[in-house]
């Protein structure tokens, strides 16, 4: 029998839309029945590679490995790393493969993902890579999407704040595009617009798209709101981020005119983005989305642990 | 202007007016033993001036680079003072070692000896992207 070949999960478009079903499918009977899995990761080991900081994104992988009764081992900031002594990416996937079945890396550098998978001879995920992609952050939203609204198609997706540096826009942009009827508004200051080539790929993808510099006038057509944080780390310059961090901000009265079953999502973490009386609205999604995300990566490392297709 | 012909070689005709020493530097014709002719604003019909390259010796090019530079050139393979063949051109689909990525913040810019790779996305316009991080490089 032919050995099923390697995968990595790099960008989001490395999965047709079919993958994306099943792991979708996968997740949901995993939420279903959460004891059918709990050994299905047995003596495996997953290694988490974290060069930026992390919350939700490190633990929802560390506690889906737990959960799939595998076990962890890894580092969560570059100072605990060789990496302070120099060492490359590509030596330390060569070293790190020898002590883990499955890698997950978050780098602040973009593209650092690709030259981890170009060394690996195990499964590489990308945990996010600067300002650039971050697939399992956006597998988390379309689970929360189909789970919340039921479909992934004719969605009007609103996103607003940094298009510029946000990657889990940029990934949840490249998803969307595939499925049919997606419409998007964009809502960001000038400087942060989204970057040419993901307005490239809505073209491409051909769907509806505008942008606006104000919220209050599109939220009545959205099905979807997806915040996203200013990111000060991505900045050179201080005070261009002091001047645009505060360019949106969604409160409970902004919501008044929303349609009934829109939802509101955010990756987390907020800064000022977001009221925290938004919380308790009934759109508000973003902390059901955080509990997803720990079920789609249960899925997706079985899939990949699993060599994609056994 | 008086150029001998060549008799085993090649010859590297429709280069875009200017873009000649570029390509001698990217193909390191300046390294060849062999004759090599430049020559530079030819009067042509079909561009107004050109720019020609002869090079009296069979060697392997880098239809990449070439590709990437000026994909209009036409390359003409002389063997035995006959034209032989004719080949024309196309963007690469891959630029592996050519131009490397201006994005202070994609991970070639730290890696040590990171392949710089650049995949065509559009031919027309040309645009290439950084295969790690997406910048973008027009060809120019």
């Amino acid at each position: 029998m032919a050995v099923p070949e390697l995968r990595h999960l790099i960008d989001i478009k490395d999965l047709s839309l079919d993958e994306i079903d099943t792991l979708l499918a996968l997740g949901d009977d995993i939420i279903a029945r959460p004891a059918d899995y709990q050994d299905a990761a047995k003596r495996k080991k997953l290694a988490t590679l974290f060069y930026e900081p992390s919350t939700r994104t490190r633990l929802s992988f560390e506690a889906a490995m737990l959960e799939l009764g595998g076990s962890v081992l890894g580092f969560s900031s570059q100072d605990s790393s060789s990496a302070t002594k120099g060492e490359s990416v590509a030596d330390t996937i060569r070293t790190v493969q020898c002590y883990a079945d499955i890698i997950a890396l978050r780098h602040p550098k973009e593209g650092a993902p690709v030259v981890a998978a170009r060394h690996a001879a195990v499964p590489v995920i990308n945990a996010g890579d600067g300002g650039h992609n971050h697939p399992t952050q956006t597998l988390t939203d379309l689970m929360t999407i189909r789970r919340e609204l039921g479909t992934l198609e004719g969605l009007t997706i609103g996103l607003c704040g940094d298009l510029k540096f946000g990657r889990t826009v940029h990934s949840l942009i490249a998803a969307m595009v595939r499925y049919p009827g997606t419409r998007f508004v964009l809502v960001s200051p000038r400087e942060l617009r989204a970057p040419d080539y993901v307005l490239e790929e809505i073209r491409r993808g051909g769907c509806a798209c505008e942008e606006s510099h104000t919220m209050e006038a599109v939220v009545p057509v959205l099905d979807v709101l997806y915040m996203t944080r200013v990111q000060r780390e991505r900045f050179f310059n201080e005070a261009v981020y002091v001047r645009l961090k505060d360019s949106f901000i969604l409160d409970v009265p902004k919501l008044a005119h929303a349609k009934k079953d829109m939802i509101v999502m955010h990756p987390l973490p907020r800064v000022n983005e977001m009221s925290v009386r938004v919380d308790e609205n009934p759109h508000a999604r973003y902390f059901v989305q955080a509990l997803y995300g720990k079920y789609i990566r249960m899925a997706l490392i079985l899939k990949l642990l699993g060599r994609w297709g056994a | 202007m008086k150029i001998d012909s060549i008799c085993n070689g090649i010859v590297l005709d429709h280069i875009e007016a200017g873009k000649a020493m570029r390509i001698c530097a990217a193909l390191g014709l300046e390294s060849l033993d062999c004759t090599v002719a430049i020559i530079k604003n030819v009067k042509s019909e079909k561009m107004g001036r050109k720019d020609l390259i002869k090079i009296d010796e069979m060697i392997d090019l880098d239809l990449n680079a070439l590709g990437f530079i000026d994909p209009n050139i036409t390359i003409n393979v002389i063997r035995e003072g006959q034209l032989s063949e004719k080949k024309k051109l196309r963007l690469p689909r891959e630029l592996f070692n050519i131009v490397r990525c201006k994005n202070p913040r994609c991970i070639t810019t730290v890696e040590q000896e990171a392949d710089q790779i650049f995949c065509l996305v559009s031919e027309n316009p040309p645009l290439y992207r950084c295969a790690y991080c997406d910048a973008a490089y027009h060809g120019k």
